[in-house]
Formats: structure tokens, sequence, C-alpha cells
């Protein structure tokens, strides 16, 4: 048995919420963050656009 | 009175409607989580068996069931937009693709993590797992294979294929446990019933319906993106005050 396994079995709630849900909420929060980057360039880039066809 | 849900097909009604429906699906799933994990941590007993690891499948059955589940609709409207050649369809398959396979992602490795204390191994080639891991693959190849290709239309039509034959998948991750020895255990809950806790139950459904909702969130935001990025050229694009401004 590794130091790991011994931590688990005596703390299984830390392992569970630390190991399971943060990782699964962390991956939401990138996964929002990365859509809301992806609003703001695509509107950055069709601003730009505009602006470029008004200059033209 | 009748509504015409084919108005609802074309990006420029949709990228309305999902602007609206996005705040109220991701307060429900922000509030369905919280109810959820209260009753999975602090209503649910302790399992005699397997203690208090098996918390963990709150969130790992409802990840697993969600990354099959998406990467049927993701099919189905890729398949909708090769047959159809509906725009909407192939951006909805586009922007389902990256939350399944972060689904895939949650499930794999939650699984890892209930394994280690319950089977004494992260991994194991069963054949739930390895079919798992190939529906992760599957998801990466739609994005690598529509992203490698420039012209939207003709990636759509070649990742569509790839999405189509890939559904093969999903029966087979499914019917694992019953077709083959596995490690995995088979379903709990059938329709002959469950030896399950109520509360254990409760805490899952609403953990499932949780993810779904959030799913639904994100996936209609993504895709807000994608129809401002592939309609720019056009004039009701220019119209839109986000776009004034």
């Amino acid at each position: 048995m590794n130091a790991l396994d011994i931590w688990m079995r005596e703390y299984p709630i830390t392992y569970v919420v630390l190991g399971s849900y943060a990782f699964a909420f962390i991956i939401f929060a990138i996964e929002i963050a990365m859509v809301r980057h992806k609003r703001k360039i695509t509107l950055a880039q069709i601003s730009m656009m505009r602006e470029a066809e008004e200059v033209e | 009175m009748a509504i015409n849900w084919f108005k609802y097909s074309a990006p420029t009604t949709f990228y309305g409607l999902a602007g609206k429906l996005i705040p109220y699906f991701a307060v429900s799933a922000v509030v369905l989580f919280v109810i959820g994990l209260y009753i999975g941590f602090f209503v649910a007993p302790t399992d005699y068996k397997q203690g208090e690891f098996y918390r963990i499948i709150f969130i790992h059955v409802a990840a697993s069931i969600l990354s099959m589940f998406l990467y049927l609709v993701m099919a189905g409207y890729a398949a909708l937009g090769l047959i159809f050649n509906t725009r909407l369809s192939s951006m909805m398959a586009t922007a389902i693709a990256p939350t399944g396979a972060l689904f895939a992602v949650i499930s794999l490795w939650t699984g890892a993590l209930w394994g280690k204390p319950m089977w004494g191994a992260w991994w194991v080639w069963d054949a739930r797992l390895t079919s798992e891991l190939i529906l992760l693959f599957l998801y990466l190849g739609f994005i690598a294979l529509h992203a490698s290709i420039d012209d939207p239309r003709r990636a759509d039509r070649a990742s569509a294929l790839l999405a189509i034959v890939g559904s093969v998948n999903v029966p087979i991750i499914y019917f694992s446990v019953k077709w083959w020895n596995t490690l995995h255990q088979g379903s709990t809950i059938k329709l002959s019933g469950t030896s399950m806790h109520v509360a254990m139950q409760q805490a899952m459904f609403i953990t499932l319906l949780a993810c779904w909702l959030y799913a639904i969130a994100v996936v209609l935001a993504r895709v807000r993106s994608i129809i401002l990025e592939r309609e720019r050229h056009t004039t009701w694009i220019n119209e839109l005050p986000e776009v004034k401004q």
C-alpha cells in the first residue's frame, strides 16, 4: 500500500470531493470560460470586419 | 394557436431564441446541482460495501450517460445536416462535440478514481472502459476532422460521416456489461426495480438532470458563436445590437 492508498482510506470524502467533484466543476468552469471567450473574439472579429468595410 | 417550429430551424430566428433560453437552463442547472449534491452528501447513507467512495457515482453516472446520449444527439444533428443540408443542424453537431468530449473525460476520470479503491487499479482494459475511451477518441476525431477542413460546409459533411459511423459504438458501450464478462458492474437500476436507497436514486437523477441542463445551456451558448462566425457576411448579423455596439 502506498501513501495515496492510505490517505484515500483515511479521508474518503476529501478524496471523492477533490478528485471527482472539484475536477468536474473545474472542467465546467474552463468550458464556460472558453465559450465566453469564443463569443468575445467572434464579436470583435465581426466589428473589425465592419470597420474595414466602412473604411473602404 | 399552432406554433411554426420550422421557423426555429433557421439560424436567424434560432439565435435569438437560444439567447433567451440560456439563462433559464443555466440557473436551473445550478439549483439542481446544489440540491443533488446536498442529497448525495448529506442525506444519502453510507454504502455498506463501498463506504463513502460510492458517492462518486452521482457525477460519474450522469457524465457517462450524457457522454453517450450527447454523441447520439450530435450524430442525429450531423445526419440531418448531411441529408437535408440544413445549416443549423451541422452547427448544432459542431457545438455539441466539445461538451460531449468533456463529459467523456469526466466519466473516465471519475471512473478511475472509483476504480482505485474498489478494484485496486486506476484502469483495466475492460469492455465498458475501453469502449468509453473509444467514444472520447471519436469525439476528438470529429473535432479534429472538422477543424482540419477550411470550408465549413465540406467540414460538416466529412465530420457528419464520422459521427454517423461512430454512433455504432454507443450501443456497444451500453450493452458491453451484458455481452462480455466485465469487471465493470451491470445496471443497478432496471425496469424490474432497484436495490438502491431512495436518497441515492434521487441524488443521481437530480445530478443527471443538472448535467443535462448545463449541457443544453453551454451548447446553446456555443452555437450562438458558431452562428455569428458563419453568418458574419449576412445583413441580419450586422443588425444585431451586440454587433452594432
